[in-house]
């Protein structure tokens, strides 16, 4: 994906939020010696071209009160990934699901999903549900919980 | 203020609930995705939401103090905008901590966790490009003399839009 100079820089003021004030795309247009209408021009061109792929508030479940996370990883044989990865995808309370390579033998999973709850009991019971509706009984995986959070904030690409 | 306290939300079933306004609750669930590209989004949310611009702002910044919120802005898709993997480590116990900080002052990375397993330590790496994302992972190795197991996303499966609060 090709950024122009004009878009990277964009970018590089937006990945850390907009601003929380009247007219905030003025004022990055400010910072980057152009007209309002024309960053939001180019935000909107980010967005047809599929770059960004939502706007808006970006939660953060822990200060929530969704202080249970887990990884579920699954070892999915590869003629089913796709299925499967669809059907857990389409979940509310899946978050993210992403095939990844597998490295064997320490590592035989290769589909990922992210699951938030307020409490382990209901991360296991929304596991539990998900296994039971696609019919994932015969499928290996595993509930990664995690512990402590070292660092936790938005990427920051440019 | 009727306007804002026409739609409820029963089942959301987060530990905060009772401390969120129901203003709160509608921005949480309802702008995770399609904020208004316009001159003045505040004003336009304000005005689907029955409420005044300034009180919009007031409460997103309470959100964002609070820690509610990391920010109001775009969510860029993987592998579009630079590059990044998931990265783990089998850390033993005892070295945890010193570990995770050394991989914790990288400005490449953006998550890092402990996890539950044989691999303990999960972080994400991203970068510009491919071979700065592998600079960074040799010299992670190098610095902590543990091994990395990189695992680059292959395929998206979830469409992002944002996480609804009843789960």
């Amino acid at each position: 994906m090709v950024l122009n100079d004009a878009e990277q820089q964009l970018i590089s003021l937006i990945q850390g939020g907009l601003p929380l004030s009247s007219r905030p795309w003025a004022e990055i247009g400010r910072k980057m010696n152009m007209d309002e209408e024309d960053v939001l021009q180019q935000v909107r061109s980010l967005q047809e071209r599929g770059l960004i792929k939502r706007f808006g508030l970006v939660v953060r479940h822990h200060e929530l009160g969704y202080t249970a996370n887990a990884m579920v990883v699954w070892d999915v044989p590869d003629d089913q990934v796709q299925s499967v990865g669809e059907a857990l995808g389409r979940h509310d309370c899946v978050t993210l699901c992403y095939q990844r390579p597998r490295r064997l033998p320490e590592w035989p999973y290769n589909l990922f999903c992210m699951i938030h709850g307020k409490d382990r009991e209901r991360v296991l019971e929304i596991i539990d549900e998900l296994v039971e509706t696609e019919g994932l009984q015969d499928i290996p995986h595993e509930v990664l919980f995690s512990g402590e959070r070292f660092k936790q904030r938005g990427a920051k690409y440019l | 203020m009727t306007a804002i306290a026409a739609r409820n939300y029963p089942a959301m079933t987060g530990a905060l609930e009772p401390e969120l306004s129901n203003l709160e609750k509608r921005l949480l669930n309802e702008y995770q995705k399609g904020f208004p590209l316009t001159r003045t989004p505040y004003a336009e949310i304000a005005q689907q939401l029955g409420t005044s611009e300034a009180l919009v702002l007031e409460v997103l910044n309470k959100l964002k103090d609070q820690g509610y919120i990391s920010r109001v802005g775009p969510v860029f898709k993987p592998r579009k905008v630079g590059v990044s993997t998931l990265a783990a480590m089998s850390v033993p116990d005892d070295r945890l901590h010193q570990i995770a900080s050394i991989i914790s002052s990288y400005p490449e990375v953006n998550h890092n966790y402990e996890r539950e397993h044989q691999f303990n330590l999960w972080f994400v790496v991203t970068a510009r490009d491919e071979a700065h994302l592998r600079e960074v992972l040799q010299d992670m190795e190098m610095r902590t003399g543990l091994p990395i197991m990189d695992l680059p996303l292959e395929q998206q499966f979830h469409i992002d839009l944002g996480f609804p609060l009843w789960c």
